[in-house]
């Protein structure tokens, strides 16, 4: 087997006999996340922001440090950077607050097909709420999101553009640079699912000019329960908090209180400090290693499964083009779940189902479908493991009569 | 490996490919439910037709994997003919046997019993369920 020089980092591989081909899903977390978790809970344990004593100044200095870390990974400043539950309540966050306070009936949403529900449902609520209207842009015949095809549906009366940065079905990069200036000069803005981009793409949130931009802490290396919302200070600052409580507040009054300054209004409560702590580690190894280090890896792993995995007779692969570490395919003739049981026993581990993508699902016509996804840890053994036990599962469902 | 073998190759691939009472009735008197696993897409409805307190007819249509489209076609076989207080025993054992719960061996679960190997891989136990859990369902519903 090759060797690969960080697969050792990642303890949830030792000693198991298993092609994890589900980083799409979930990334796998290395020992430097789990060890700054783990001081976390084991050495201070106490909350931030509010305490007098040494344990708390240290929880807050390493809570805010992470901040520090996720903004300079994404090159924005620090009080652009929201910490949430997830990119799910990033994206809840946007169409929650900034969207309820512009979207008058009549004006437009554009989205894709291409969405994970969570880039779609909180603007589906929205419109259905204010009178608003989701457009769906287009897709190509390779079912990509194009900026000719964005350049159709957009009009004086869109006033957001919600996209996925890379689609977690079909692993196509959307072209949101062009998609962004386009939106821009037509007066809307923008707001991209980055949850399946961030852990290989680099961002440049000025450069992209982007408005919103959303990720998950789990899905790049880094623990569950974070999620990261940047948005533009000037957006940040006059949008309202949905969330009220602790820790949020300038001055309570009975009738009227005041907030505190982004991003600190949009985080009420007691926010998953470990979890947070845990990303700040996650970024740092992404960073040392380097994002372009793990693209290629990642490109060139997909590319040997996926040149094996179409020789296999029996196999459709519904993304031939991919741009980053996904396969989508099928067993002709044999629904996914079943299929996905064959290569669980077979200890392949993928995900089956709809990927909570419906519409990119419908779109492709099928009823649901396996998915691969290749992340740095993974090898070429893994690939070869997954091609073996295609092969194997092909004749396996014809065997009993599929 | 021999585990997947078994469940496949007994009873379920044949009501796979060949379901039986497919398909919803359009006569008045039926009770109907609707049960979906969202998270995969299994989508099955079950309608059950009651007279005199047994269950005279029982049919179901949806889609979705081999197990969960085989486990219907077996449950409507099951099913039929039973009084509903038999028919609702069967369901709760069953429902039991599959999710690796403790469950009445004395009832005779005819040939629903071969979805017992489904106990051996817990991602599955939905698909086994949920054809009569929607049955328990249109029971409840007819009270």
């Amino acid at each position: 087997m090759e060797k690969n020089p960080w697969r050792e980092q990642f303890p949830q591989l030792a000693g198991k006999d298993e092609a994890f081909l589900d980083s799409a899903a979930s990334s796998l977390k290395p020992l430097s996340v789990i060890a700054a978790v783990d001081h976390y809970y084991h050495d201070l344990s106490v909350n931030i922001h509010r305490g007098m004593y040494a344990s708390s100044y240290e929880a807050t200095r390493l809570y805010e440090e992470a901040r520090a870390k996720v903004a300079a990974f994404i090159h924005a400043k620090e009080e652009e950077v929201v910490f949430l539950r997830g990119g799910t309540a990033a994206l809840n966050l946007v169409a929650s607050s900034y969207g309820a306070a512009h979207l008058q009936p009549g004006d437009e949403v554009i989205v894709s097909q291409l969405e994970h529900h969570s880039s779609i449902l909180p603007w589906q609520a929205l419109a259905a709420k204010v009178g608003a209207k989701l457009v769906y842009v287009p897709l190509d015949p390779e079912l990509r999101i194009t900026v000719d095809n964005v350049r159709s549906v957009l009009t004086s009366k869109t006033k957001v553009v919600a996209l996925t940065y890379v689609s977690n079905v079909m692993g196509y990069i959307t072209p949101l640079a062009e998609i962004i200036a386009l939106a821009h000069a037509s007066g809307a803005i923008v707001v991209a699912d980055a949850a399946q981009a961030v852990q290989h793409l680099s961002i440049d949130v000025k450069c992209l000019d982007v408005d919103f931009l959303a990720f998950s802490g789990h899905k790049m290396l880094g623990p569950t329960g974070i999620g990261v919302l940047y948005g533009k200070s000037a957006l940040l600052a006059e949008m309202e908090p949905i969330e009220f409580g602790g820790e949020m507040i300038d001055e309570v009054n009975k009738d009227r209180s005041t907030w505190k300054e982004a991003p600190y209004k949009f985080e009420a409560g007691t926010m998953p400090i470990a979890s947070a702590i845990g990303l700040g580690a996650a970024v740092d190894m992404l960073q040392s290693i380097g994002l372009d280090a793990i693209e290629d890896h990642v490109v060139r792993i997909r590319r040997y499964a996926f040149t094996q995995l179409k020789k296999v007779e029996g196999i459709v692969i519904y993304n031939p083009t991919a741009d980053t570490g996904i396969i989508a395919f099928n067993i002709e003739g044999v629904h996914p779940h079943d299929a996905a049981t064959f290569f669980a026993e077979q200890h392949v581990s993928l995900r089956a189902g709809h990927h909570c993508a419906q519409l990119a699902i419908k779109a492709l016509g099928i009823e649901a479908c396996l998915r691969a996804s290749f992340y740095l840890y993974n090898t070429y053994a893994d690939c070869d493991r997954l091609v073996a036990v295609a092969k194997e599962a092909v004749r396996f469902f014809k065997g009993v009569g599929f | 490996m021999a585990d997947l073998d078994n469940l496949y190759r007994q009873i379920i691939m044949e009501h796979y490919k060949n379901p039986r009472n497919k398909g919803l009735s359009e006569q008045p008197g039926y009770v109907t439910a609707h049960i979906k696993n969202p998270s995969c897409g299994d989508d099955i409805t079950v309608q059950t037709l009651f007279a005199d307190g047994t269950v005279k007819d029982c049919r179901h249509d949806g889609h979705g994997c081999s197990i969960c489209c085989a486990s219907a076609s077996v449950m409507t076989e099951t099913v039929i003919g039973k009084t509903v207080a038999e028919a609702l025993l069967l369901a709760d054992n069953y429902l039991k046997l599959v999710s690796n719960k403790e469950y009445d061996a004395s009832v005779d679960l005819e040939e629903a019993a071969v979805f017992a190997g489904v106990n051996q891989f817990p991602a599955r136990v939905k698909c086994a369920s949920i054809a009569w859990q929607a049955f328990v369902r249109t029971i409840e519903e007819q009270k």
